[in-house]
């Protein structure tokens, strides 16, 4: 099958399966900063936004994007790269194989969120898992990032 | 792993019944969270998303919304979250991730009358009621209680009353399925008690929903009739736990849930 989408912006034509999901077609066509963790929908890694909103590219079909506007992490460099600065300074990067998927929701939170609370962060981050961490680290890095009192 | 071989794009609700009619192979998609876990070989797929089937509309005495409807627009929407006491936005907030919420869709969860399903057993207690393309109306307790149909489903219709509700569950980690859900409803002096993931299949338990009828609520008759509930009710096991467990923390849920109508009150 074939459909146009566009991805960080750009206008693409993919070639595809038809039964073929996102995660799949964005790393055949070298977008490799979206990671196959879990392959049940539970792990958040493959996480890239589907026009604004963080979706999971394991459970999107790719048949479904003609017309859509996919965004990865790297169309985000550089918000991207502030975060991590963050999560640097709390020592909460281990690994880092979680960390794109775990950016993009940040990065989504930090628009959807108005007045983010721990509580909501927690929320907003269920959906993302990290097998290194405790997660405590990266609490404190996004309660720092999202300026919550 | 889950094969398709084809799929199609209806451009209309009557041209997705004719194929679900007369291609024996064809299979409705919702969000495809669920189907994509299996290693099902599925000769033609059928996509709604291009049938406008992904909005909530508010009419004088329903809301109606649409299969395609994501539970993560459900679980944000201002309407839903009031309704009902926002039972409804309870049992999906905790589905996994938003991630995942925003892929799959409440016409699928319905449609597939999955018996861990946790939105399944709220409509219950809200007396959800759903369209066809084919059938027509029919309401979800029909819906549950019958032989399925080779149909498509277009929207779940909620129907608009001064109803007050609660949903819970018991979890082993708090986006798991539910060991056990439940959701009970006050409408005027009737009740809902609903019961799912038992494993099977939601379902109303009328010995307590009379309980309370006949009794009113109080936390007295609200123990009673989660003591109704365990005693009327089929439980069984499945890696998250046994029957017999169930069987010991349903009351509790129903007793909870109650008392969550009666405090609201």
């Amino acid at each position: 099958m074939q459909l146009e989408t566009t991805i960080n912006g750009n206008t693409v034509t993919l070639d595809f399966a038809a039964g073929e999901f996102l995660s799949e077609t964005l790393r055949r066509y070298g977008y490799l900063s979206v990671k196959e963790g879990c392959d049940t929908g539970s792990c958040g890694l493959c996480t890239v936004w589907l026009d604004g909103k963080p979706t999971l590219s394991c459970s999107t079909l790719t048949a479904r994007m003609q017309g859509h506007e996919i965004t990865t992490i790297e169309a985000l460099a550089g918000e991207a790269e502030e975060f991590a600065r963050f999560l640097v300074a709390e020592g909460a990067e281990q690994c880092g194989f979680c960390a794109p998927g775990f950016a993009m929701t940040v990065l989504a939170m930090k628009r959807e969120l108005k007045e983010p609370t721990v509580t909501s962060i927690n929320h907003y981050l269920a959906g993302n898992l990290c097998r290194c961490s405790g997660y405590k680290g990266q609490m404190r890095a996004i309660v720092k990032y999202l300026g919550v009192k | 792993m889950l094969e398709i071989e084809n799929i199609i794009f209806p451009e209309s609700l009557g041209d997705a019944l004719a194929t679900v009619e007369t291609d024996p192979g064809a299979v409705v998609l919702g969000g495809c969270g669920y189907l994509r876990l299996g290693s099902r070989k599925i000769a033609t797929a059928v996509d709604l998303s291009k049938l406008g089937l992904d909005t909530i509309t508010e009419t004088e005495h329903s809301y109606e919304i649409g299969a395609m409807v994501s539970l993560r627009t459900l679980e944000t929407d201002s309407c839903i979250n009031v309704f009902a006491s926002g039972a409804l936005v309870r049992a999906v907030e905790n589905i996994v991730g938003i991630q995942l919420r925003t892929c799959v869709t409440l016409g699928g969860s319905v449609a597939g009358r999955y018996p861990f399903s946790d939105p399944i057993t709220a409509l219950l207690a809200i007396d959800a009621q759903l369209v066809f393309q084919g059938a027509g109306r029919i309401s979800l307790q029909d819906y549950l209680t019958g032989k399925g149909l080779r149909d498509i489903l277009v929207k779940i219709i909620l129907p608009k009353d001064e109803r007050v509700a609660a949903f819970t569950s018991m979890r082993k980690s708090t986006t798991d399925y539910a060991v056990l859900n439940c959701a009970v409803a006050r409408v005027g002096t009737d009740f809902r008690v609903v019961v799912g993931s038992r494993p099977s299949r939601a379902i109303r338990v009328e010995a307590a929903e009379k309980h309370l009828a006949a009794n009113g609520l109080t936390r007295e008759t609200a123990e009673q009739a989660g003591l109704l509930a365990a005693e009327n009710l089929s439980f069984g096991d499945n890696p998250r736990g046994s029957g017999e467990y169930r069987r010991k923390i349903c009351p509790v849920l129903v007793k909870r849930a109650l008392i969550e109508v009666l405090d609201a009150a």
